[in-house]
């Protein structure tokens, strides 16, 4: 395997190294290399790879940058608040920090060049420097002219320096609309499961063999790969439940080559782990706790989202309901439902060519205050005065995030709003306060 | 947690001070300022502030006791995350570090969470990290200001941003402090030299603080008061940011979530919350809350300051209505008390009975002129003899000296009106459909506003009490008695004697009652059979009642007698005003306000805003001297709907008048009354509601 790794300008050695850390990257890793060339050579100004999450982009940089001991920075864009931090983390990795200081307040793209102009001319470049920018799609969304500045650095600056991008996303997705140089792009593609498979059986337990162990996983992929190619998940599932496999070894009951009952075993465990802890509605401290006080009190944990009561103020739920109201039926239909006389109207005399669809599958439109609170004063049994309070419950609701302010935040004069919870919310909160939704929604009529 | 009196914010001066005086102005200076019965108005003051000082270091006393169960589960919590960090085996290491989050639901009434996060905050400090920090969202609107934030809290430093707006309160501090950049990695240098100094034991102030022999590495706390309000995309970009760290820094995160613990996976996609591991905590509801705070506050004898039906009645519906904000509530009862004293001069008696006796002998003939006429003194006066009548309302040491009784006869009548009342509760509170109510708050209003025992509710309860099967009677009464036991009045521990001896008389029913039934099995001749059904069905005929029966009836009706006697409305007892606080229009103008309204009222009749009794007019229209935008107003009310409210002004008008109409027009649109209609120009449309 370590053949594909060859280049003139490293030593055998390290290149062995780097090869044993990178299982199932080497493709890649060779691509890289010799991307790179030799360190005195200049590089390819800008390199973009793109691969799903946990596909190895960072691991397989980080690893070869170090072991290959190149001058590099690593910089992960979403720590980078203002670009200023940007600039600064590249020049204190490359020139130290007095150079780091040298930058101003609120740096732009000419301070930064200037001062690397100046200390690279102090400390020219023996070796291509990296700079390796991590979750690269967040720089589409800082100065415009910032990412095609980074892709030709090296002709800014005239140093040899090389701009490594890592993302998720392709490439497509960043070309900005003024066209800029295009970087070598390079895709990791996703893990097969074979390779899953070799890479997780190599963290096995040091108490246990290897076939056990890799037998472990087997079962483990079997059950989780088809919702769930991320390595570092499987990882840590493989971590959360490889207890619970061992349970029956422990007690004595079946030998370590028994895996069909292992299996059995496990599997039921598994796919209960699959709608719990994978999606985080019980957290992994607590699935932990559960095995070892064992199914007695199974089921007693409800996951996050069983919790899904609410309460609220009594007239908080008459305008919740009153948004709900007038999210989901049409405006026409208002005096049909909250007008005393309102005569027999039928529905098909309402009915206009588009709205033959359900409402509810079109999801929440929005609507003026004014008319929330006529649907409000309409529906609620007593008569309430229009308080501050009736007011700053709206906005109490917006803050709860159970209605969502469709018009800008300066918009006083009619606010718009829309609804933002669901038919089964909505029918628990009227079932509380004895109020038949069901009967003034146009869908259901 | 402000201890300001609350008057400056409502507004009840209408004169503000001169500029001179308003420096001496003290909150004492406050209240005597245009107060009635100016004469002891300082006492009143005194006992006014005892009184709430009181009630406020109490309810801070339970609040903390409401809050123990769930803040003990929460440091318990972060301990343990501490602990396990350190922890070396193969699973540890292999599973994803992940950060411990607590998921803290507390309920919609966001303003009364600042308190349980305080007390966090501080218990925590106390006695887990010493690394704490609190954010809002409002304060957070980008990830560098929730990053900037978090580190000023942590660290006590300032905080570089690359911002402009913050520059020039930069450029003032950056003199007395050195400022740090604003990353997370900032916070995990100096994180390390904290810790690294404190474990080689620096002296000074680190000495005396008590985490020292806590864990090695303290964790750090980052407490988001209001999850839902942040923005998302911040949220997440920060916990990525923090799990990056998470190797070299014990991160901890607090949630405060209002709503319900599914918000998280609605903020955040499962990329970001597989980095965290949550458990969740939950908090009292806050009605439970309401119900603990009116237990120990409105239903004891200990304050002698009350509350009559009608306000009792707002504040509970603004409670339940509005906001469920406990804090709010207290608020409310701190408005009443203020108004109270304030208002009511024979107020100076509303105190500790001791204290109460005294300030009897030291009122004044104005003050006994005020008691002379109170509506309940007047009632008392008209039963008396009329050689007691005459003396009562001429001779003034005499009346002194009734009022005392009065006063013990009024406090006598709260101490035995409690247990009581709990009593009628605990009987009834657990009957089907509840005739008075399922929470005692609901029998205490209507006890307040009537005499319980003649509502049809309380008919219906003791008949439902009669069908109840003879253990959960004695359950029931055996409860009342536990009730009764702590009271000291003499009534009511001579109720408790009776009450007891009925229950011994209850249980003893148990060994010798032998049922006609159990006769009859023993019976095998048919002649004799039918001879005793025949006298069962000749005494059921007759109502001969069965013992348990007659001993059901006879507790049933002796907790009767104990209502009638004890449970009358406090309008009935003489003197009640100087306890009872009765204006509930002054607490509903004050605690939900209506502008609308006032703006409303203010167009229809300028007069009374304007001070100016030349605008007011017998018909109820708008005089022509009045304010054009209140003429413009009347027009746009009379005018039909779908009508130009135009029309009548248009015709021949100069120029001025024309001017000064649109003017008047634009302030109606402005305070939301009108709008222009785009259909038409120079067309517009009333407005019912009005914006916000």
């Amino acid at each position: 395997m370590a053949a594909l790794l060859q280049h003139p300008g490293y030593e055998e050695e390290r290149l062995q190294r780097v090869a044993e850390q990178l299982p199932c990257r080497e493709v890649q890793a060779g691509i890289l290399l010799s991307l790179m060339g030799q360190p005195h050579q200049y590089s390819y100004p800008s390199i973009f790879i793109y691969g799903h999450r946990a596909s190895g982009k960072s691991h397989v940089m980080h690893v070869l940058l170090k072991e290959l001991e190149l001058p590099h920075a690593t910089v992960s864009c979403v720590e980078c608040v203002s670009v200023a931090l940007l600039f600064e983390q590249v020049l204190l990795s490359f020139f130290g920090c007095d150079a780091a200081s040298l930058l101003p307040r609120s740096a732009s793209l000419s301070d930064f060049v200037r001062i690397y102009r100046q200390q690279c001319s102090q400390s020219p470049a023996k070796q291509t420097r990296y700079i390796v920018m991590e979750k690269a799609e967040l720089l589409r969304d800082t100065d415009a002219n910032l990412l095609p500045a980074l892709l030709r650095l090296q002709e800014l600056v005239e140093d040899n320096v090389t701009i490594i991008l890592l993302s998720e996303i392709v490439w497509d997705k960043f070309r900005p609309n003024t066209g800029c140089f295009e970087p070598l792009l390079l895709h990791f593609p996703d893990y097969s499961k074979g390779e899953l498979h070799t890479i997780l059986s190599q963290d096995r337990h040091p108490s246990y063999s290897d076939e056990f162990y890799s037998s472990y996983i087997n079962i483990l992929l079997g059950v989780f790969y088809s919702v769930c190619r991320d390595l570092r998940e499987l990882r840590h599932l493989a971590a959360l439940n490889f207890s619970k496999f061992c349970e029956p070894l422990e007690e004595g009951k079946v030998k370590e080559t028994d895996t069909h009952k292992l299996w059995r075993n496990i599997e039921p465990h598994l796919k209960k782990a699959m709608q719990t802890v994978y999606l985080r509605e019980v957290s992994s401290v607590q699935w932990e706790q559960m095995q070892q006080t064992e199914e007695k009190e199974n089921g007693a944990l409800r996951g996050l989202s069983a919790h899904t009561h609410v309460e609220l103020p009594y007239y908080s739920k008459f305008l919740l309901i009153a948004a709900y109201l007038a999210s989901y039926n049409p405006a026409r239909t208002d005096k049909r439902f909250f007008l005393k006389h309102h005569g027999k109207i039928r529905k098909t005399n309402f009915l206009k060519k588009n709205e033959k669809t359900s409402n509810h599958l079109l999801g929440p439109k929005p609507f003026p205050l004014d008319r929330l609170l006529a649907i409000f004063y309409s529906v609620v049994d007593s008569r309430v005065a229009p308080t501050a309070s009736i007011f700053s419950q709206i906005s109490s609701l917006v803050t709860l995030q159970l209605l969502t302010q469709v018009s800008h935040d300066d918009q006083l004069d009619a606010p718009k709003y829309k609804c933002a919870v669901s038919m089964d919310f909505i029918c628990a909160i009227s079932r509380t306060v004895n109020f038949e939704i069901v009967k003034y929604l146009y869908d259901f009529l | 947690r402000d201890t300001t009196w609350p008057y400056q914010c409502f507004g009840c001066f209408v004169f503000k001070p001169s500029a001179k005086k308003k420096k001496t102005l003290s909150l004492a200076d406050h209240f005597i300022h245009g107060c009635e019965g100016a004469e002891n108005s300082e006492k009143r003051f005194k006992l006014c502030q005892d009184l709430w000082d009181q009630i406020k270091t109490d309810t801070e006393v339970l609040q903390d006791e409401l809050n123990r169960n769930i803040l003990d589960s929460l440091l318990d919590f972060t301990r343990k995350c501490s602990s396990t960090r350190q922890h070396s085996d193969w699973a540890s290491q292999m599973r994803a570090s992940e950060i411990p989050t607590a998921a803290l639901v507390l309920g919609v009434n966001v303003p009364d969470h600042d308190m349980t996060f305080q007390s966090l905050s501080d218990l925590l400090q106390q006695s887990v990290t010493p690394y704490v920090a609190s954010v809002q969202a409002k304060e957070c609107g980008a990830l560098k200001h929730l990053i900037k934030r978090v580190l000023e809290r942590l660290m006590g430093t300032v905080v570089t941003v690359d911002d402009e707006e913050e520059e020039e309160a930069e450029q003032t501090s950056a003199q007395h402090h050195k400022s740090v950049h604003c990353s997370l990695s900032t916070l995990c240098d100096w994180y390390n030299t904290k810790t690294k100094k404190s474990n080689t034991g620096t002296p000074g102030k680190k000495r005396s603080s008590p985490v020292r022999d806590g864990p090695q590495q303290p964790p750090v706390v980052i407490i988001f008061k209001d999850l839902e309000a942040f923005n998302p995309r911040v949220l997440q970009d920060f916990i990525l940011i923090c799990s990056r760290y998470i190797e070299r820094l014990p991160l901890m995160f607090i949630f405060g979530i209002a709503t319900s613990p599914s918000t998280i996976q609605h903020l955040l996609p499962h990329s970001v919350s597989s980095l965290l591991c949550i458990e969740l905590f939950q908090s009292l509801s806050c009605t439970q809350h309401l119900a603990t705070v009116i237990d120990k506050l409105i239903l004891t004898k200990q304050f002698p300051f009350k509350l009559n039906g009608k306000v009792m009645q707002v504040l509970i519906s603004i409670f339940l209505y509005h906001d469920f904000s406990v804090r709010k509530f207290i608020k409310g009862i701190q408005l009443a008390l203020l108004e109270h004293f304030h208002s009511q001069p024979l107020s100076v008696l509303c105190c500790k009975k001791k204290e109460a006796l005294l300030n009897v002998m030291q009122l004044d003939h104005l003050d006994l002129e005020r008691i002379r006429h109170l509506l309940s003194f007047k009632r008392y006066v008209e039963k008396q003899e009329p050689r007691e009548q005459v003396d009562l309302l001429t001779d003034d040491t005499h009346l002194k000296e009734v009022c005392q009784k009065l006063i013990k006869d009024l406090h006598k009548y709260h101490k035995n009106y409690y247990p009581i009342l709990r009593c009628l509760h605990t009987l009834t509170s657990s009957l089907p459909r509840y005739p008075l109510g399922k929470q005692i708050r609901e029998l205490h209003l209507i006890c307040l506003e009537k005499n319980v025992w003649e509502s049809e509710d309380y008919q219906s309860a003791m008949k439902l009490l009669k069908m109840l099967a003879k253990d959960e009677l004695i359950a029931l009464l055996q409860r009342c008695a536990e009730i009764l036991q702590p009271a000291k009045s003499k009534k009511i521990k001579s109720a408790l004697v009776q009450l007891e001896d009925m229950l011994t008389k209850f249980k003893q029913l148990d060994s010798n009652i032998t049922s006609p039934l159990k006769h009859l099995q023993k019976k095998t001749d048919l002649a004799q059979l039918q001879k005793t059904l025949l006298e069962m069905n000749e005494s059921r005929r007759a109502k001969k009642l069965s013992p348990f029966e007659v001993l059901r009836n006879e507790a049933l009706e002796f907790i009767d007698s104990l209502v009638k006697s004890h449970l009358s409305p406090p309008e009935s007892q003489v003197l009640n005003e100087v306890c009872y606080y009765t204006s509930s229009a002054t607490v509903r103008r004050h605690l939900n306000a209506t502008p609308r309204t006032s703006i409303q009222a203010a167009l229809n009749s300028p007069f009374y805003y304007l001070q100016n009794d030349r605008l007011k007019t017998e018909d109820g229209t708008v005089s022509n001297a009045a304010p054009d935008i209140c003429i413009a107003y009347a027009t746009v009310v009379s005018a039909a709907e779908g009508n130009d409210p135009d029309s009548d002004n248009f015709g021949k008008v100069d120029e001025v008048k024309h001017a000064r109409f649109i003017r008047a027009v634009s302030e109606l649109e402005f305070l939301g009354f009108i709008k222009s209609t785009k259909q038409k120009t120079d067309h517009v449309a009333r407005l019912t509601w009005g914006g916000c």
